[in-house]
């Protein structure tokens, strides 16, 4: 059993009442327990993040919060209440996997599912944000996975939500496209609206989210802002050297250091201390690189696994 | 092209197919019951070729050996007798070759009709011609002829074939299309949407509504045109009719798909309930002379109402008041489909 760790007052934005409530949600599929017993709440505004690894209980988080699962139990409340019919008409969602209906181009598309809601987003401002323009009278079956990561975000963004869901927006993208989509969900956050973010990306949720909750095996293990989670459960940096650098073992050092497929990772609060004192066992530094902690290591440190195990 | 990546996929098709119990189980049933459906239809009876009718007579299946009629005329292989109680019941359905000859059973003369329209019939009259030995003579053969407006087969025929394909159009039109946009998870992106299963499932049926009574317009003018067909009541009705058919075989196939993610599944029910009503439903061939039970059991298929309708109309000159019974018939069959789909449907089971 895991112990949540979380961080005090995690964004500094939480003045208001939250958007969206999460109390005690649990998701069982026959003796399979998919999501357990998880609670949180997510302000306006923000970039919340689930991460976690596959199959952690993210994505059935999400589903059931979007309403197209039924919990097993707990409840979700929308500004305070339970959710309504109207929910609908305020949330944007951009599934995982999705397919849509055949043998139409992304502007009829766009055109079917802006005519589903009853508010909705000027459809040449929504082609210009996600980059549509070049593709809009193509088939969106023809779409590469970049331009369909797009298209599904502007079709996410039809009913202008205050609420959008994104389930591992830029999972199969090359680094180009990933960085695009990022700029993209960026300008929908500064527009005001609160995101809703699953990824198993660490780099992702560091850009994207102001507060991220850490999933593994149906249960959140850590909640805060990325900075303070990282503050908080990693101290100082790793240096990262080959083997090959060492002219005696390095675990004859007085190091905190781990030996991880050719390469000694040591882990220090003081860098300059670490570096005499490798300079002084004529350690090569040549090829020496120093990685500030991340959320993967947060992961690490809880679980004791990586994220993509 | 590289072999063994056709091979891997040839395998992972198979592995899909056998371990899809239902579709796979299905691949064997459903011969199965076709040839068990034929079996029991035709099976443990000479094939006949031609249908005779005979008043007065009241049972089916006839005991022919107490009918009065020629002898060598009873013998005779390869001919059905069909009773009936009256001549104008009996008339009725030469009209619509459903018989090709009748006769009435007595004492010599023989009466008979054919109806000059019917090749089958002019062949049953040389066979029961033949029966008797000589030249036909007038003391024992009474010919007679159907004077009404001439039923030519085609004008029996083009409302059944009319029908069978808005019943392949409205069944696999929705029922599989439904299930495959299940399975590939659109009907789910649409979930999320405000869009409700009442909405979604009404504009599938109009849609379809829309294509067949297109469809129906166009081959039926269009046929028009090269077989000039007879059509003895109004074509407003004949229409009213179709829709009426249409809407009912639509709101089957929303039954069909409101539930389900295998289209191999799907497929194979498709086929377990058009082949059926294909056959059962006289598109082809009239089920005179088949056992009560087979005409009782065809009376479930809104194809069979529809067809009876719409060829009263185009063939007997009937009003819509004359069809009452088959538009009620229709109108009920659709209300329960719309609220047996409406309550089963579901968007990703």
């Amino acid at each position: 059993m895991f112990k949540i760790a979380e961080t005090e007052n995690p964004t500094g934005k939480e003045t208001m009442a939250p958007l969206l409530e999460v109390q005690h949600l649990v998701k069982k599929y026959g003796a399979l327990t998919a999501v357990d017993d998880i609670s949180f709440a997510i302000g306006q505004g923000i970039c919340f993040g689930l991460l976690g690894p596959n199959g952690a209980g993210k994505t059935t988080t999400l589903e059931v919060i979007e309403n197209i699962l039924a919990s097993t139990s707990g409840d979700i409340l929308y500004r305070g209440r339970a959710r309504t019919n109207q929910f609908k008409n305020e949330v944007g969602i951009q599934f995982q996997n999705t397919s849509l209906l055949a043998m139409l181009t992304v502007w009829e598309t766009l055109q079917i599912f802006k005519g589903l809601y009853e508010e909705t987003e000027d459809l040449d401002v929504l082609v210009d944000q996600c980059q549509l323009q070049e593709f809009k009278h193509q088939r969106h079956e023809k779409l590469s996975g970049g331009q369909r990561q797009r298209f599904l975000l502007a079709l996410a963004l039809v009913n202008r939500p205050h609420l959008v869901f994104l389930d591992e927006p830029s999972t199969g993208l090359d680094p180009q496209a990933r960085h695009n989509l990022w700029h993209i969900v960026n300008t929908i956050k500064a527009s005001g609206k609160t995101i809703v973010l699953t990824t198993h990306y660490m780099e992702e949720a560091q850009h994207l989210c102001d507060e991220v909750a850490i999933m593994d095996h149906g249960r959140i293990i850590a909640r805060g802002a990325p900075e303070a989670l990282i503050r908080t459960h990693c101290h100082g940096v790793t240096v990262v050297l080959p083997r090959r650098s060492f002219k005696k073992p390095p675990t004859a050092l007085p190091l905190d250091l781990k030996e991880i497929n050719g390469a000694v990772h040591i882990q220090t609060s003081n860098i300059d201390a670490c570096l005499k004192q490798l300079l002084s066992c004529e350690v090569d530094l040549s090829d020496m690189s120093v990685n500030s902690p991340n959320l993967e290591h947060v992961f690490l440190n809880l679980t004791g696994r990586h994220l993509r195990d | 092209m590289r072999f063994k990546r056709i091979w891997i996929m040839f395998k992972a098709r198979n592995w899909e197919f056998f371990r899809d119990r239902a579709s796979f189980g299905w691949n064997f049933l459903f011969p199965f019951l076709l040839v068990a459906g034929f079996g029991i239809l035709f099976g443990g009876k000479e094939y006949t070729a031609y249908k005779i009718g005979v008043f007065p007579a009241t049972r089916n299946p006839l005991p022919v050996a107490e009918l009065k009629l020629p002898e060598a005329f009873k013998k005779t292989r390869f001919l059905q007798f069909v009773g009936f109680a009256t001549r104008e019941e009996a008339l009725a359905k030469l009209r619509h070759h459903k018989v090709d000859l009748v006769v009435r059973a007595g004492s010599p003369p023989y009466r008979y009709w054919i109806n000059d329209s019917s090749p089958q019939g002019q062949l049953a009259e040389k066979i029961f011609q033949a029966s008797l030995s000589g030249p036909p003579d007038p003391a024992l053969l009474q010919r007679e002829q159907i004077h009404s407006t001439e039923i030519r087969y085609i004008d029996w025929l083009f409302p059944g074939i009319l029908a069978m394909n808005m019943m392949f159009s409205a069944l696999w039109g929705v029922g599989y299309i439904v299930v495959r946009y299940r399975k590939n998870g659109a009907l789910r992106r649409l979930k999320a949407t405000p869009l409700t299963a009442f909405e979604y499932l009404s504009a599938q049926m109009l849609s379809r509504l829309f294509l067949l009574m297109f469809t129906l317009l166009v081959v039926w003018f269009g046929c028009d045109l090269i077989f000039h067909f007879n059509v003895a009541g109004s074509l407003v009705s004949i229409f009213v009719m179709f829709f009426l058919g249409s809407l009912s075989l639509t709101a089957l196939g929303l039954v069909l798909a409101a539930r389900g993610t295998s289209e191999e599944f799907t497929t194979g029910i498709l086929n377990f309930i058009s082949w059926p009503m294909m056959f059962l439903s006289e598109v082809w061939f009239s089920l005179e002379g088949a056992p009560g039970w087979v005409k009782q059991f065809a009376q479930i298929f809104p194809l069979t109402h529809l067809l009876r309708g719409v060829r009263k109309i185009m063939n007997d000159g009937a009003g819509l008041l004359d069809v009452m019974p088959e538009i009620l018939v229709l109108v009920m069959m659709t209300g329960l489909f719309l609220g047996l789909g409406a309550v089963l449907f579901s968007w990703d089971r």
